[in-house]
């Protein structure tokens, strides 16, 4: 493991009576590519603008290279941050953008232009470089905004939902440039946003946030496979849950009695306890749908209600006779072996280790 | 589509008509100038330019010109700096009271200018600073500070509040961010300010009179020649007042549409 870069020491951020960070006690590796995810609310834009010192924090300490930054004013600091407006300087062309931060740092004319020129040819827009941000495409300017921030060579660089206001297909080209970015200059970048595609098609971490606290952090297979909590298996979406109380434990296998049934699932080190509550989740993509009854295991008898293309991928949303809603997810070749049509009633069914038992609730 | 045709003419007629009220006078005025006879009656006389040659030639005109050249660059100057410094104040902080600040900034325009003058001079008088040049620069840019700010403040609330921001990001300290983000952003409002509080301050007349003293501008030399008999003068003067007076404006409104040009642009 690297050794930290940054670290929140119980970081608490109040506004007025308003708590918009409950308590944040984490770790930035260096070079690592960490994404903070959260809906709309939860902090992560609170958190990074801490980091930039545009916030204090209310309590606790946020150390950079092991100085305490509580109290180091926003331009003292060599957090560059790419905006979510871009906040490019609408009077100032391409290359003026760009040589912004060296002009501030007192840098001189000749190595300003050349700096900013290396980085506009990295970026892949030397030819705008005289053109005026109002004249740019949304991509041009995002470009412009990552080589104004990159210009100042900084150690870690924060995105504030930097893609949240292009067309899709620029968002897909536009991550390709951030990870190789990325890798290419070693630095750590922090990325906030609300978009799970975006922050697994990146992260080497995530953070999930909410309601100003952290909910999961790990990598985005364990975040998606294996989600800590409820709120964490909600918000990723794919995933079927499943609550009711615990029938029996039996080593490392416990049968849940749930109003769709009971179920077989991996204890997974959570502490069950026969008679209490507890939930499971089945990611969408390892459930399996047959005409026919399975034999054993753990299954379930659906009405399909609607099915959902995304390309070759096929959602089907189902739902059992108690009204429970259930989603598969699947290849569009391997459902057309089946075919089945709305209304039509299937068997639903996954291996016990697929499942994976809730900490809480 | 025939009955918009006509509704467009109405209005084009309606309209033509509301400037020819304005303007009227000022053409009369302006015709008036160029004609020989001293009495403002029809038929006109002949073309000439005698009242012309009369005013270049008269000391009183000369002196009042540069006394309201004076007045209204110096106005401009210190009405742009104060409505810049509350635009930006409101702009970047929130305190208490700042509802009844924003209203006490805004007031000055309110109060009839014959109050205004009368309280001025009043004022001056008892803290021994009324008659001059200065007195009527100070008035001046009390009358028009409140043009200034909201000129500069239309163009502030136009920004992204996030440019400030990235700026001290980048390493700018507040003051080189006022220099090189908040100015430059404030420019075409800045300059249609300078121009306008300028227009304001070279046509004023009821504060002017009250506390000139001796240091007439060019409105009140008008009164008094037109006080002391008729003189088509006056006229001249008018005219050469009206000019200026509507290249400003003129110059204030293209600084004014070029930016609302460019915010539909960002």
């Amino acid at each position: 493991m690297s050794k930290p870069l940054v670290v929140f020491d119980k970081v608490q951020k109040h506004f007025g009576s308003f708590v918009a960070v409950k308590e944040l006690d984490f770790e930035i590796r260096e070079g690592e590519f960490l994404a903070i995810m959260g809906p709309s609310g939860c902090g992560k834009t609170t958190t990074l603008r801490m980091l930039a010192g545009l916030e204090a924090p209310s309590i606790g300490e946020i150390r950079l290279n092991d100085r305490v930054m509580n109290d180091v004013a926003p331009h003292e600091r060599d957090t560059p941050l790419v905006w979510q407006s871009l906040a490019l300087f609408p009077f100032l062309t391409a290359r003026e953008n760009v040589e912004f931060g060296l002009k501030m740092r007192g840098v001189d004319k000749a190595e300003r232009k050349e700096r900013a020129l290396k980085w506009l040819d990295k970026m892949g827009i030397l030819e705008f470089e005289n053109r005026h941000i109002s004249t740019l495409s949304g991509g041009q300017k995002q470009r412009v905004a990552l080589a104004r921030s990159l210009v100042m060579e900084p150690q870690i660089l924060l995105l504030d939902e930097p893609l949240s206001a292009l067309d899709a297909h620029l968002v897909i080209r536009m991550q390709a440039v951030l990870t190789d970015l990325q890798r290419e200059l070693g630095i750590t970048f922090v990325y906030v946003t609300h978009s799970q595609s975006e922050a697994f098609a990146m992260a080497d971490r995530v953070i999930i946030m909410g309601k100003g606290e952290i909910a999961q952090i790990g990598t985005p297979k364990d975040i998606y496979r294996a989600p800590a909590n409820q709120f964490v298996a909600e918000f990723v979406g794919r995933n079927n849950i499943l609550s009711g109380k615990v029938a029996s434990v039996d080593g490392n296998t416990a049968r849940i009695t749930t109003a769709s049934g009971d179920f077989t699932v991996p204890t997974n080190e959570v502490l069950l306890i026969e008679g209490h509550k507890a939930s499971f989740v089945i990611s969408a993509d390892l459930v399996h749908i047959t005409l026919e009854e399975p034999e054993a295991g753990n299954k379930a008898y659906c009405k399909l209600i609607s099915e959902e293309f995304v390309g070759s991928m096929v959602t089907l949303f189902l739902e059992d006779a108690q009204g429970h809603e259930f989603k598969v997810q699947m290849q569009e070749r391997e459902l057309s072996k089946i075919d089945p049509h709305s209304g039509d009633e299937i068997w639903l069914s996954w291996d016990t280790q697929s499942a994976h038992v809730l900490n809480e609730g | 589509m025939k009955q918009n045709r006509s509704l467009n003419f109405v209005l084009g007629i309606y309209v033509l008509l509301i400037f020819a009220f304005v303007f009227a006078p000022i053409i009369f005025s302006m015709i008036f100038s160029f004609n020989s006879q001293r009495f403002p009656t029809i038929p006109l006389g002949e073309f000439s330019t005698e009242w012309y040659a009369k005013v270049l030639a008269d000391p009183d005109v000369w002196e009042a010109a540069l006394n309201s050249l004076i007045v209204s660059c110096s106005t401009a100057l210190i009405a742009t700096f104060l409505g810049f410094c509350t635009a930006y104040s409101d702009f970047r902080y929130n305190f208490r009271f700042k509802g009844p600040y924003l209203a006490l900034i805004l007031l000055p325009p309110t109060i009839p200018l014959i109050i205004m003058a009368l309280a001025m001079l009043a004022w001056f008088s008892k803290i021994g600073m009324s008659g001059q040049l200065y007195s009527i620069i100070i008035a001046h840019s009390v009358l028009t500070a409140p043009f200034a700010m909201a000129v500069i403040r239309l163009r502030l609330n136009q920004m992204d509040p996030d440019l400030e921001a990235a700026a001290w990001n980048l390493g700018g300290s507040e003051w080189q961010t006022m220099r090189h983000v908040i100015v430059p952003f404030c420019k075409p409002a800045i300059f249609s300010s300078l121009f306008l509080t300028a227009a304001v301050s070279f046509d004023e007349f009821a504060v002017s009179w009250f506390v000139s003293g001796l240091n007439k501008t060019l409105p009140v030399i008008v009164l008094e020649i037109v006080q002391g008999n008729i003189d088509p003068q006056v006229n001249a003067i008018g005219t050469f007042v009206f000019l200026i007076s509507m290249t400003l404006v003129v110059l204030a409104q293209l600084f004014f549409a070029s930016r609302q040009m460019k915010s539909i642009k960002l």
